[in-house]
Protein backbone atom coordinates (compact mmCIF):
# COMPACT_ATOMS: atom_id res chain seq x y z
CA UNK A 1 0.00 0.00 0.00
CA UNK A 2 1.72 3.13 -1.12
CA UNK A 3 -0.85 5.55 -2.47
CA UNK A 4 -0.61 9.01 -0.88
CA UNK A 5 -2.24 12.33 -1.71
CA UNK A 6 -0.47 15.12 -3.58
CA UNK A 7 -1.72 18.63 -4.30
CA UNK A 8 -3.03 18.93 -7.86
CA UNK A 9 -0.60 20.75 -10.11
CA UNK A 10 -3.21 23.08 -11.59
CA UNK A 11 -5.17 24.83 -8.83
CA UNK A 12 -6.70 23.68 -5.53
CA UNK A 13 -7.44 20.07 -4.71
CA UNK A 14 -5.76 16.74 -4.08
CA UNK A 15 -4.95 13.72 -6.19
CA UNK A 16 -3.99 10.13 -5.36
CA UNK A 17 -3.37 6.98 -7.38
CA UNK A 18 -5.15 3.96 -5.97
CA UNK A 19 -4.83 0.37 -7.22
CA UNK A 20 -7.74 -2.04 -7.10
CA UNK A 21 -6.63 -3.57 -3.77
CA UNK A 22 -6.42 -0.13 -2.14
CA UNK A 23 -9.83 0.87 -3.48
CA UNK A 24 -11.34 -2.33 -2.17
CA UNK A 25 -9.77 -1.90 1.31
CA UNK A 26 -11.00 1.70 1.60
CA UNK A 27 -14.45 0.75 0.38
CA UNK A 28 -14.81 -2.19 2.70
CA UNK A 29 -13.57 -0.31 5.80
CA UNK A 30 -15.89 2.63 5.06
CA UNK A 31 -18.85 0.28 4.50
CA UNK A 32 -18.13 -1.36 7.87
CA UNK A 33 -18.02 2.05 9.53
CA UNK A 34 -21.38 2.99 7.98
CA UNK A 35 -22.87 -0.28 9.15
CA UNK A 36 -21.66 0.43 12.68
CA UNK A 37 -23.05 3.98 12.68
CA UNK A 38 -26.33 2.51 11.47
CA UNK A 39 -29.31 3.96 9.58
CA UNK A 40 -31.16 7.09 10.71
CA UNK A 41 -34.58 6.88 12.37
CA UNK A 42 -37.04 5.32 9.91
CA UNK A 43 -34.43 4.81 7.18
CA UNK A 44 -34.44 1.03 7.53
CA UNK A 45 -38.25 0.93 7.55
CA UNK A 46 -39.81 1.94 4.21
CA UNK A 47 -43.27 2.10 5.83
CA UNK A 48 -42.15 4.67 8.43
CA UNK A 49 -43.59 8.19 8.31
CA UNK A 50 -40.79 10.54 7.16
CA UNK A 51 -42.14 13.17 9.56
CA UNK A 52 -41.30 10.89 12.48
CA UNK A 53 -37.61 11.16 11.61
CA UNK A 54 -37.78 14.94 11.83
CA UNK A 55 -39.03 14.83 15.40
CA UNK A 56 -37.04 11.81 16.50
CA UNK A 57 -34.94 12.23 19.63
CA UNK A 58 -31.50 10.72 19.94
CA UNK A 59 -30.40 8.30 22.66
CA UNK A 60 -29.80 9.57 26.18
CA UNK A 61 -27.08 7.09 27.10
CA UNK A 62 -23.57 6.64 25.61
CA UNK A 63 -23.26 3.80 23.06
CA UNK A 64 -22.10 0.46 24.50
CA UNK A 65 -19.74 -0.23 21.58
CA UNK A 66 -16.34 1.34 22.38
CA UNK A 67 -15.89 2.63 18.80
CA UNK A 68 -19.27 4.38 18.83
CA UNK A 69 -18.58 5.67 22.35
CA UNK A 70 -15.40 7.26 20.99
CA UNK A 71 -17.16 8.73 17.92
CA UNK A 72 -20.01 10.09 20.07
CA UNK A 73 -18.42 10.98 23.42
CA UNK A 74 -20.05 12.65 26.44
CA UNK A 75 -20.10 16.45 26.16
CA UNK A 76 -19.86 17.11 29.91
CA UNK A 77 -17.52 15.82 32.60
CA UNK A 78 -13.79 15.29 32.97
CA UNK A 79 -12.46 12.28 31.05
CA UNK A 80 -10.94 9.59 33.26
CA UNK A 81 -12.80 10.76 36.36
CA UNK A 82 -16.07 9.38 37.73
CA UNK A 83 -18.90 11.43 36.23
CA UNK A 84 -20.87 13.73 38.53
CA UNK A 85 -24.63 13.38 38.49
CA UNK A 86 -25.11 16.87 37.03
CA UNK A 87 -22.64 16.18 34.20
CA UNK A 88 -24.37 12.91 33.39
CA UNK A 89 -27.74 14.63 33.19
CA UNK A 90 -26.39 17.35 30.89
CA UNK A 91 -24.47 14.87 28.69
CA UNK A 92 -27.61 12.83 28.32
CA UNK A 93 -29.67 15.88 27.31
CA UNK A 94 -26.96 16.98 24.83
CA UNK A 95 -26.90 13.49 23.32
CA UNK A 96 -30.68 13.45 22.80
CA UNK A 97 -30.49 16.64 20.76
CA UNK A 98 -27.25 16.15 18.84
CA UNK A 99 -26.37 12.49 18.31
CA UNK A 100 -28.82 11.82 15.47
CA UNK A 101 -27.46 14.85 13.55
CA UNK A 102 -23.88 13.76 14.14
CA UNK A 103 -24.61 10.24 12.98
CA UNK A 104 -26.36 11.57 9.87
CA UNK A 105 -23.38 13.79 8.99
CA UNK A 106 -20.89 10.98 9.43
CA UNK A 107 -23.08 8.75 7.30
CA UNK A 108 -23.27 11.35 4.52
CA UNK A 109 -19.49 11.85 4.55
CA UNK A 110 -18.88 8.08 4.44
CA UNK A 111 -21.40 7.60 1.62
CA UNK A 112 -19.70 10.39 -0.38
CA UNK A 113 -16.38 8.56 -0.01
CA UNK A 114 -17.95 5.31 -1.24
CA UNK A 115 -19.49 7.13 -4.23
CA UNK A 116 -16.08 8.66 -5.10
CA UNK A 117 -14.47 5.21 -4.92
CA UNK A 118 -17.21 3.59 -7.02
CA UNK A 119 -16.71 6.22 -9.74
CA UNK A 120 -13.08 5.08 -10.20
CA UNK A 121 -12.04 2.71 -12.94
CA UNK A 122 -10.15 0.14 -10.90
CA UNK A 123 -8.93 -1.68 -14.00
CA UNK A 124 -6.78 1.20 -15.20
CA UNK A 125 -3.10 0.40 -15.70
CA UNK A 126 -0.97 1.93 -12.95
CA UNK A 127 -3.99 2.49 -10.74
CA UNK A 128 -6.99 4.78 -10.90
CA UNK A 129 -6.54 8.48 -10.27
CA UNK A 130 -8.79 9.99 -7.61
CA UNK A 131 -9.08 13.78 -7.80
CA UNK A 132 -10.74 15.66 -4.94
CA UNK A 133 -11.85 19.28 -4.76
CA UNK A 134 -11.11 21.06 -1.45
CA UNK A 135 -14.76 20.49 -0.41
CA UNK A 136 -14.55 16.77 -1.24
CA UNK A 137 -11.19 16.61 0.56
CA UNK A 138 -12.88 17.79 3.77
CA UNK A 139 -15.39 14.92 3.68
CA UNK A 140 -12.57 12.48 3.01
CA UNK A 141 -10.54 13.89 5.89
CA UNK A 142 -13.36 13.40 8.38
CA UNK A 143 -14.08 9.87 7.13
CA UNK A 144 -10.39 8.88 7.15
CA UNK A 145 -10.23 10.21 10.71
CA UNK A 146 -13.35 8.25 11.73
CA UNK A 147 -11.85 5.08 10.20
CA UNK A 148 -8.62 5.61 12.15
CA UNK A 149 -10.56 6.28 15.37
CA UNK A 150 -12.53 3.07 14.79
CA UNK A 151 -9.50 0.89 14.06
CA UNK A 152 -7.40 2.64 16.75
CA UNK A 153 -10.09 1.89 19.32
CA UNK A 154 -10.33 -1.76 18.24
CA UNK A 155 -6.52 -2.10 18.33
CA UNK A 156 -6.59 -0.43 21.77
CA UNK A 157 -4.01 2.15 20.83
CA UNK A 158 -3.58 4.04 24.06
CA UNK A 159 -0.31 5.98 23.93
CA UNK A 160 0.99 8.44 21.37
CA UNK A 161 4.06 6.34 20.58
CA UNK A 162 2.24 3.02 20.26
CA UNK A 163 2.09 3.18 16.48
CA UNK A 164 5.73 1.97 16.61
CA UNK A 165 4.41 -1.27 18.06
CA UNK A 166 2.24 -1.74 14.95
CA UNK A 167 5.26 -1.49 12.64
CA UNK A 168 7.05 -4.20 14.64
CA UNK A 169 4.27 -6.82 14.61
CA UNK A 170 5.43 -10.21 13.25
CA UNK A 171 4.09 -11.09 9.80
CA UNK A 172 1.98 -13.96 11.13
CA UNK A 173 0.20 -11.81 13.70
CA UNK A 174 -3.56 -11.85 12.92
CA UNK A 175 -3.73 -8.11 13.67
CA UNK A 176 -0.98 -7.26 11.16
CA UNK A 177 -3.18 -6.59 8.09
CA UNK A 178 -5.49 -4.17 9.92
CA UNK A 179 -2.49 -2.55 11.64
CA UNK A 180 -0.90 -1.91 8.22
CA UNK A 181 -4.20 -0.51 6.96
CA UNK A 182 -4.32 1.80 10.00
CA UNK A 183 -0.82 3.11 9.28
CA UNK A 184 -1.62 3.59 5.59
CA UNK A 185 -4.83 5.51 6.45
CA UNK A 186 -2.68 7.75 8.66
CA UNK A 187 -0.40 8.47 5.71
CA UNK A 188 -3.38 9.19 3.46
CA UNK A 189 -4.89 11.54 6.03
CA UNK A 190 -1.60 13.31 6.73
CA UNK A 191 -0.89 13.95 3.05
CA UNK A 192 -4.49 15.05 2.43
CA UNK A 193 -4.32 17.60 5.32
CA UNK A 194 -1.13 18.99 3.80
CA UNK A 195 -2.95 19.79 0.55
CA UNK A 196 -5.47 21.89 2.54
CA UNK A 197 -2.88 23.66 4.71
CA UNK A 198 -0.46 25.57 2.49
CA UNK B 1 -43.85 37.90 57.77
CA UNK B 2 -41.10 39.69 55.81
CA UNK B 3 -38.63 37.25 57.29
CA UNK B 4 -40.58 34.31 55.96
CA UNK B 5 -40.76 35.75 52.47
CA UNK B 6 -37.03 36.20 52.43
CA UNK B 7 -36.44 32.63 53.48
CA UNK B 8 -38.77 31.32 50.77
CA UNK B 9 -36.85 33.23 48.13
CA UNK B 10 -33.48 31.87 49.15
CA UNK B 11 -34.86 28.34 49.25
CA UNK B 12 -36.12 28.67 45.72
CA UNK B 13 -32.81 29.93 44.33
CA UNK B 14 -31.88 27.24 41.81
CA UNK B 15 -28.36 25.96 42.35
CA UNK B 16 -27.80 25.45 38.63
CA UNK B 17 -27.85 29.15 37.68
CA UNK B 18 -25.74 30.24 40.64
CA UNK B 19 -23.17 32.01 38.44
CA UNK B 20 -24.83 33.07 35.20
CA UNK B 21 -22.07 35.51 34.19
CA UNK B 22 -19.27 32.97 34.51
CA UNK B 23 -18.35 31.95 30.94
CA UNK B 24 -18.27 28.43 29.63
CA UNK B 25 -15.26 26.91 27.88
CA UNK B 26 -14.71 24.20 25.28
CA UNK B 27 -11.89 21.80 26.12
CA UNK B 28 -10.23 19.52 23.57
CA UNK B 29 -8.59 16.46 25.10
CA UNK B 30 -5.52 14.53 23.96
CA UNK B 31 -6.14 11.41 21.95
CA UNK B 32 -3.64 8.77 20.77
CA UNK B 33 -5.17 8.53 17.28
CA UNK B 34 -5.78 12.06 16.00
CA UNK B 35 -2.89 13.42 13.93
CA UNK B 36 -1.23 16.64 15.08
CA UNK B 37 -1.60 18.13 11.59
CA UNK B 38 -5.30 17.25 11.49
CA UNK B 39 -6.00 18.80 14.91
CA UNK B 40 -4.22 21.99 13.77
CA UNK B 41 -6.28 21.95 10.57
CA UNK B 42 -9.57 21.63 12.52
CA UNK B 43 -8.70 24.60 14.77
CA UNK B 44 -7.92 26.70 11.69
CA UNK B 45 -10.88 25.54 9.60
CA UNK B 46 -13.60 25.67 12.27
CA UNK B 47 -12.51 28.52 14.56
CA UNK B 48 -10.68 30.51 11.87
CA UNK B 49 -7.57 30.69 14.07
CA UNK B 50 -4.21 31.61 12.56
CA UNK B 51 -1.79 28.77 11.86
CA UNK B 52 0.38 29.90 14.81
CA UNK B 53 -2.53 29.97 17.28
CA UNK B 54 -3.94 26.67 16.00
CA UNK B 55 -0.55 24.99 16.30
CA UNK B 56 0.01 26.32 19.82
CA UNK B 57 -3.39 24.99 20.95
CA UNK B 58 -2.67 21.63 19.30
CA UNK B 59 0.69 21.41 21.14
CA UNK B 60 -1.07 22.26 24.43
CA UNK B 61 -3.52 19.41 23.81
CA UNK B 62 -0.62 17.10 22.96
CA UNK B 63 1.70 17.99 25.85
CA UNK B 64 -0.68 19.10 28.63
CA UNK B 65 -3.48 16.64 27.82
CA UNK B 66 -6.03 19.33 26.98
CA UNK B 67 -6.50 22.93 25.90
CA UNK B 68 -9.21 25.57 26.10
CA UNK B 69 -10.11 26.23 22.47
CA UNK B 70 -13.06 28.63 22.87
CA UNK B 71 -15.18 30.39 25.50
CA UNK B 72 -18.62 31.97 25.57
CA UNK B 73 -22.19 31.14 26.50
CA UNK B 74 -23.24 27.58 27.25
CA UNK B 75 -25.21 27.43 23.98
CA UNK B 76 -22.20 28.57 21.94
CA UNK B 77 -19.94 26.05 23.65
CA UNK B 78 -22.41 23.22 23.03
CA UNK B 79 -22.28 24.18 19.35
CA UNK B 80 -18.47 24.11 19.37
CA UNK B 81 -18.39 20.75 21.19
CA UNK B 82 -20.82 19.26 18.68
CA UNK B 83 -18.66 20.55 15.82
CA UNK B 84 -15.51 19.08 17.42
CA UNK B 85 -17.27 15.70 17.79
CA UNK B 86 -18.20 15.97 14.11
CA UNK B 87 -14.50 16.29 13.29
CA UNK B 88 -13.74 13.32 15.56
CA UNK B 89 -11.98 15.40 18.22
CA UNK B 90 -12.62 14.60 21.85
CA UNK B 91 -14.19 17.72 23.36
CA UNK B 92 -16.19 18.66 26.45
CA UNK B 93 -17.60 21.89 27.81
CA UNK B 94 -17.49 23.16 31.38
CA UNK B 95 -18.06 26.34 33.32
CA UNK B 96 -14.81 28.28 33.73
CA UNK B 97 -14.73 28.45 37.52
Amino acid sequence: MSGYFKPVADGAGAVVSLDSAEISILRSLTAQLLELIGPGPGEDDPAADPLDALFAEGPSRPPADPVLARLFPDAYGAPGRPAEEEDERRSSEFRRYTELDLRARKREDGLAVIRDLDALDAGEVGGAELRLSPAESQRWLVTLNDLRLAIGTRLEISEDDETDRLFDLPDDDPVKPIALAYLWLGGLQETLVETLLP
Amino acid sequence: MPLEIERTESEQAPSEVAAPDVPWITLVHNDPVNLMSYVTYVFQAYFGYSKEKAKKLMLDVHHKGRAVVSSGSREEMERDVQAMHGYGLWATLTQDR
